[in-house]
């Protein structure tokens, strides 16, 4: 049986930068409803803005999942492609291969995924080249 | 202060009306890279920025924001706008550069945001 009590999954299109975020306040105003905690709420909408980006400037397409257990907040990001080829230079701030789109309305800084890591508890991230990549997120709320 | 006092501080014009400016503005900030602000952002900020597409509105309203300050008379996009005002994020538009706005800020003691 799943340990999760809420598993919500949220849909994030290629290029979509007009909806850029939707998914992101949604989570937020569902967890604030079930009455977490700001601060926590505050690093959870960052690294989950941060993931939703990253699925509209870089993938194929993919979702955000938002599971709550009696101790913890987990943010996944799946997709289905492109991969990153190499995840420790993806991980480095500064290191970006945004669009030139992307980088006119002020995105690409490479510091998408450094910003997951610091606003999460826990960070993994797998990912495969032509398959896709997928970023956990852990938050502890009790 | 008031995100009212500031708007009057910087001879500033309001572009969402319908929105309250009774927040306080606790820190100030001014920067165009959206991923940087995300990462540098806090809660009560009065951001300025040069950047009028959509998601400054997501970037500020993530962060809980006091306001967003259009500098150099950069108007938003009308989807822009629609956003404030339908999240309530307030807008204020000067013609002063970043730069003169961060100098009024500072001078009247809005704090530099905390790292």
């Amino acid at each position: 049986m799943a340990d999760y009590i809420i598993r919500d999954s949220y849909p994030v299109q290629t290029a979509a930068y007009e909806s850029a975020g939707d998914a992101s306040a949604r989570i937020k105003r569902k967890l604030k409803q079930l009455g977490i905690d700001s601060a926590i709420l505050r690093r959870i909408a960052v690294a989950s803005y941060e993931a939703e980006l990253n699925l509209i400037i870089h993938s194929h397409g993919g979702e955000l999942i938002m599971e709550m257990t009696p101790k913890s907040i987990v943010l996944i990001s799946k997709d289905v492609g492109p991969g990153i080829a190499d995840i420790s230079q993806a991980l480095k701030e500064g290191y970006s291969t945004a669009s030139e789109e992307a980088r006119d309305l002020g995105f690409g800084a490479g510091m998408g995924l450094p910003n997951m890591k610091r606003n999460a508890d826990s960070f993994d991230i797998t990912s495969e080249v032509g398959v896709g990549t997928t970023i956990q997120m852990g938050f502890q709320i009790a | 202060m008031k995100v009212v006092d500031l708007m009057h501080l910087l001879e500033a014009e309001n572009l969402t009306k319908e929105v309250s400016l009774e927040g306080e503005v606790t820190c100030g900030y001014s920067c165009d890279l959206l991923s940087w602000v995300l990462a540098h952002g806090k809660q009560g900020m009065g951001w300025a920025t040069v950047q009028s597409h959509v998601n400054v509105i997501a970037v500020s309203v993530l962060m809980e924001m006091a306001c967003v300050i259009l500098v150099e008379g950069v108007e938003p996009e009308d989807a822009t706008l629609a956003k404030a005002l339908e999240e309530g994020m307030p807008i204020l538009s000067t013609e002063k550069t970043a730069y003169e706005v961060c100098g009024i800020m500072c001078k009247a003691g809005v704090a530099v945001p905390g790292r």
